[in-house]
């Protein structure tokens, strides 16, 4: 019998996320699956036409709502929880979108569900990371009915395009709550790359000093095409919004390149690059830890440093 | 009484370097440092603000997992919490069995607020605010940086989410997790862990409450991680610039 998966999709009301793409290579890995996403929106066929293009999707269903304008956990997990019988394994992102919303599902389906899964070995078997990383668990689902998971974005590349999956409407009967409600979402536009997407990512600590201070980062990134990451540190200290932040407790990255500018490397900063290609570390304590996972250390003054490379790329 | 109730994870302790014992069972906790998961914590910090500011007239914090889980009730009364309710159950404990006791605490405490941490360090799982939201069929407010009660029924929540901030309104009772910047935990003081012993702390157990302690992930190998290759040391600027290029990475 071939797994069924069910990969629930994100996007932004107008474009499908490329963590849909990822989960769809993760589900792939499983030989002979079935693979169906469901696209929840208040206008679906827009997302629906680019579901359909994902290399290894068979079906997508869509589940139009004007609820589904946001997404709200509350309001989108019992429709999905009403699609679900069919499917073995319900893949979902490990992003906030999808950490928010999948176990609220598996905890509707009664379901088990394995976070930031890095490998799928069968439609039961899974190898996630646990303690910040610091180990490597393999899971196995017992003869549970039904797995829920969510996909950890940097172990997966995007599925690719050409696909031409059957688009279909799904009758969902699930009464929607109007306890939670949507209010606002502050995203800072920026014509930078997307953090989370990027080939190359530049990132300061606490010794970039003051949001002035992360400018020369912005400078140099724009200069080369990358997206601006920042720590833990500096993002408490109001030196970079949240959504910059690396780490454990930030976004997981696995660019190409990722230079880490006045960071220490503490576990929890690493945890979150991990799988980047290429790491340079540039910090003036020569001994910091960062210098134990990069690829190239630079030791010295960042403040005179950066404006020279800016100079030489 | 307006009842907040707090979620208490005992995890080893963020600055501990974990190893994998060489058998593949599991990760060594033999004589390594116990603490309040650090989301917990803060969650904890929130509802005593919550209460110092007239908003609630008790904080009751709870436990599910083995006797030892009573040592961190015991900090987060010295932090300052009422009472602590510790739910007996050994063994692995999902977040559908914790998400299904603590709903049971949920119906004899009847708390307008439920806060809990985003994640415990140890799993990282990150379901069990969710699941256990799912299950009571109530609100939920997941990876909080701020906090407002509006009104009696209902709260303003500022989440941190990938995009940036999103803020949602929410109807009480509700379920809350944290993240890192809602606030700073305060530090216990000496008399406060005196104190903490003599608050009442009770103990349940999942048979009790009707609650089955049942497993559906077999937990099959614990493996390290894999090293990255230590790297070079180049001398200046330039020769950074020079090694990037040749991989063109610039
Ligand atoms: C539960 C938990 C979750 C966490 N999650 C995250 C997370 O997601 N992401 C994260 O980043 N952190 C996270 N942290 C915090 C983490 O432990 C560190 O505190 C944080 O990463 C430190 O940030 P930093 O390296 O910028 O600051 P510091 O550790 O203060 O390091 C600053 C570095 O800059 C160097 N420096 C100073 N001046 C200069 C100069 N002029 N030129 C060059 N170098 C200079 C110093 O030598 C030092 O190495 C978490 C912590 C906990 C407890
Ligand atoms: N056994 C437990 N007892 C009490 N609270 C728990 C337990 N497990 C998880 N929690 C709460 O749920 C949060 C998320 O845990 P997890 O889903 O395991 O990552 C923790 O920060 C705690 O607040």
């Amino acid at each position: 019998m071939s797994a069924k998966i069910l990969i629930v999709a994100e996007h932004d009301g107008t474009r499908l996320n490329v963590s849909t793409a990822k989960c769809v290579s993760c589900a792939r890995a499983v030989a002979g699956a079935e693979i169906t996403v469901v696209v929840c929106a208040a206008a679906a066929a827009p997302l629906a036409a680019q579901a359909a293009q994902i290399a290894g999707v068979a079906r997508v269903l869509t589940v139009e709502n004007p609820a589904n304008a946001h997404a709200l956990a509350a309001v989108l997990a019992p429709q999905l929880a009403a699609l679900a019988a069919p499917f073995n394994l319900i893949l979902g992102p490990s992003t906030t979108f999808g950490k928010d919303l999948m176990a609220r599902i598996a905890g509707l389906l009664g379901a088990p569900q394995v976070s930031d899964i890095m490998a799928l070995e069968s439609a039961t078997r899974f190898r996630r990371p646990i303690y910040a990383g610091n180990a490597i668990l393999t899971v196995e689902a017992d003869g549970a009915a039904r797995v829920v998971g969510t996909v950890r974005m940097a172990s997966f590349e995007a599925a690719g395009g050409g696909g031409a999956a059957a688009i279909e409407k799904a009758a969902v009967s699930a009464e929607l709550p109007t306890h939670t409600r949507f209010i606002s979402v502050s995203a800072a536009k920026s014509d930078r790359p997307d953090l989370q997407t990027a080939a190359k990512v530049i990132s300061g600590g606490r010794a970039l000093g003051s949001a002035e201070g992360f400018r020369i980062l912005y400078s140099l990134a724009d200069k080369i095409g990358a997206a601006v990451g920042a720590s833990r540190a500096a993002v408490d200290a109001g030196f970079a919004p949240n959504e910059m932040q690396v780490g454990q407790t930030g976004k997981i990255i696995a660019p190409e390149l990722y230079v880490a500018i006045g960071i220490s490397g503490a576990i929890q900063h690493l945890t979150g690059i991990k799988d980047a290609r290429t790491i340079v570390a540039i910090n003036k304590d020569g001994e910091a830890p960062i210098f134990e996972v990069a690829d190239f250390g630079l030791v010295g003054d960042l403040f005179q440093i950066i404006p020279e490379i800016e100079k030489l790329v | 009484m307006k009842r907040i109730l707090v979620g208490i994870k005992r995890v080893v302790d963020f600055n501990v370097r974990i190893r994998v014992k060489p058998d593949g069972t599991g990760v060594v906790t033999d004589g390594v440092k116990m603490s309040v998961n650090p989301f917990d914590e803060i969650a904890l910090e929130e509802a005593l603000r919550i209460k110092e500011r007239g908003g609630a007239a008790e904080v009751v914090v709870a436990t599910v997992g083995p006797a030892d889980c009573q040592q961190q009730l015991r900090s987060a009364l010295a932090m300052g919490a009422d009472r602590a309710l510790h739910v007996q159950a050994d063994g692995i404990i999902e977040p559908l069995v914790a998400a299904r006791a603590l709903l049971k605490l949920i119906e004899r405490e009847q708390p307008f607020l439920v806060i809990l941490g985003k994640q415990a360090i140890d799993d990282d799982n990150g379901q069990t605010g969710q699941v256990l939201a799912a299950l009571w069929n109530r609100p939920q407010a997941t990876y909080a940086s701020k906090l407002e009660l509006v009104g009696e029924g209902t709260a303003r929540v500022t989440r941190e989410v990938d995009a940036g901030l999103e803020t949602l309104e929410v109807d009480l009772p509700a379920v809350i997790t944290t993240d890192l910047r809602l606030n700073e935990p305060r530090y216990v003081k000496l008399p406060d862990i005196m104190k903490a012993k003599k608050k009442p702390l009770d103990t349940l157990t999942l048979a009790a409450l009707g609650v089955e302690q049942r497993q559906q992930l077999k937990l099959v190998k614990f493996e390290p991680p894999l090293q990255r290759q230590k790297g070079v040391r180049v001398k200046d600027a330039a020769e950074l610039v020079e090694q990037l290029k040749k991989k063109g990475l610039l």
